[in-house]
């Protein structure tokens, strides 16, 4: 390919994912308040457009003209470029997901992943892990005791899963023997979905992602009944609506990353197979929303117990136990 | 049921039913199985269908208040209303000044006056909103059913002065036709025209 073509192609495409998914970032707050609500029996915002479809629209007018306050004691350049980080690493890390299977368009192939690079899980999994400097930033900074608190939680339940994440995702990699997302993908068209063979990592990746995009149950974070509203206490109008895009975002990719990983990703690659893999990543966002209808927060040394007392030791064994049938 | 069981309070000897609180777990296997049972066992999973199954279900108990409103009953009081006769258009209201002396919240203001043929006539009235406490017994004790309670609810305005109109609550000439008997507090009941006894002029 010319590198002009090449230039050019991963422009517009960059693009485009930067708007589908702050698009999208707010069309799931809205589908989050629906679900929600009718889990509980409410039919959630119902007044601005048909079925409270523009509430999004509301949302946004009101997040830009809302006043910005900095607080006095805050530490003005880290709180100015803490919620920065969060959507900034998202949008990063979403670039080496492939969002959809390669098609033909204007007369080329297009390749829906922006860098396909040979260690695709372990970038997107590390720049995500770069986004806990945000949340940890912003408490550290704000000049908050609620702030303060859920800073610290931040790095606790962070590093914690951190380890998880990466040990559940080591023994798929030792059975492919590639980091590469299509490779991944490409393996399952063969051999079958992993969630078949790597049941338990399975298992222990989705909690973990659970936990690093502080959802419900670890989103000890911004525990509202414990800690206001955690690192985002101080935050208000579009500084905080940063911090929401990114976690959205993050849902995003931890949903991708499961399907690619252990749901069969596209498969071959026709265009039901895309929809397919689609339609499983919306299952794993519901799955999002319907946990935290459902599940209460625990409590972050009970997370402590779980993460470094039950889920690292089982990811070890798994790894062994992988390694060692790989072995023989 | 009968009124023994509550009147019994010798604690213990009635047929409490404890509740059983499983003793907290001490080591860390225990613990360990607890969270299993909880997790893996019935605990989390029964939470998820339930919520599902609310969804599913889709029986929303929401009411969009402004579009549509939940029923009063009859009886309700919410702000007055000055009814007339259905006949003539006349004001139903005598002037005999019974709501105002029994007002308990002292709101109810009225001024009369004779005019011409002779009729006692109304020439203000008043019930300050901002400070009744809607008891019902100027409603009541109105031998006219002139005044009656109403079903509006929705009381906001920018000022206080607005509380106080009589025009808002009395029927408006041209909607006499709409007026109708009013059925709920301070009404007469029913069965009034049995009620009637004739007055005993034999003595």
């Amino acid at each position: 390919m010319e590198l002009e073509v090449f230039i050019i192609q991963t422009l517009v495409k960059i693009l485009v994912v930067l708007l589908i998914f702050s698009a999208l970032a707010g069309f799931t707050t809205y589908l989050e308040r629906k679900v929600l609500a009718f889990m509980q029996r409410r039919l959630g915002p119902m007044t601005v457009g048909p079925w409270g479809l523009l509430q999004v629209l509301a949302d946004g007018i009101k997040l830009f003209t809302k006043e910005d306050i900095v607080p006095t004691n805050s530490i003005k350049p880290i709180f100015k470029i803490a919620p920065v980080i969060l959507p900034a690493t998202a949008f990063i890390a979403i670039a080496g997901v492939p969002l959809f299977p390669e098609f033909q368009a204007f007369g080329m192939t297009i390749q829906p992943i922006i860098v396909d690079s040979n260690i695709g899980v372990l970038y997107v999994l590390g720049i995500m892990a770069i986004g806990m400097f945000s949340p940890l930033l912003a408490g550290l900074s704000s000049g908050n005791k609620w702030s303060l608190l859920g800073g610290a939680r931040t790095a606790i339940q962070l590093l914690s899963f951190e380890v998880v994440t990466g040990l559940s995702i080591l023994a798929p990699v030792i059975l492919i023997g590639s980091l590469n997302l299509i490779d991944i993908n490409n393996y399952q068209i063969e051999n079958g979905w992993l969630i078949l063979t790597q049941p338990i990592a399975f298992v222990l990746f989705l909690i973990a992602g659970y936990a690093e995009t502080n959802r419900t149950p670890f989103d000890l974070l911004e525990h509202e009944s414990e800690i206001v509203s955690g690192y985002a206490t101080e935050y208000s109008g579009m500084r905080w609506g940063l911090f929401f895009i990114g976690e959205y975002v993050n849902m995003f990719i931890v949903s991708f990353l499961t399907v690619l990983i252990f749901l069969g990703g596209f498969g071959e690659g026709t265009l039901i197979d895309g929809l397919c893999y689609l339609g499983k990543v919306l299952f794993f966002i519901f799955l999002f929303l319907w946990t935290r209808a459902a599940w209460p927060h625990i409590r972050p040394d009970q997370l402590m117990w779980l993460t470094w007392k039950v889920l690292m030791p089982l990811a070890v064994i798994n790894v062994v136990i992988t390694g060692l049938v790989v072995m023989f | 049921m009968s009124l023994d069981a509550f009147k019994n309070r010798n604690i213990g000897s009635q047929n409490y039913v404890p509740v059983n609180i499983e003793s907290y777990p001490t080591t860390g296997w225990d613990k360990f199985k607890q969270v299993v049972k909880r997790g893996i066992g019935k605990e989390l999973f029964v939470g998820l269908w339930v919520v599902l199954r609310e969804m599913l279900k889709f029986k929303i108990h929401t009411v969009q208040y402004p579009s549509e409103v939940l029923p009063i009953g009859p009886r309700y009081r919410a702000v007055h209303k000055l009814l007339r006769l259905l006949e003539s258009g006349n004001e139903r209201c005598i002037g005999c000044g019974l709501c105002e002396k029994i007002c308990v919240a002292d709101c109810i203001r009225m001024d009369t006056r004779v005019d011409e043929n002779s009729r006692k006539e109304v020439v203000e009235y008043s019930i300050n909103l901002g400070r009744c406490i809607f008891c019902g017994y100027c409603a009541e004790v109105c031998p006219e059913l002139a005044i009656v309670h109403g079903s509006r609810y929705e009381n906001v305005s920018e000022q206080r002065a607005h509380f106080v109109i009589k025009d808002d609550m009395l029927t408006p000439i041209d909607f006499l036709k709409q007026q109708k008997e009013f059925p709920g507090f301070g009404a007469l009941s029913p069965n009034a025209d049995q009620l009637v006894k004739k007055t005993p002029l034999a003595y």
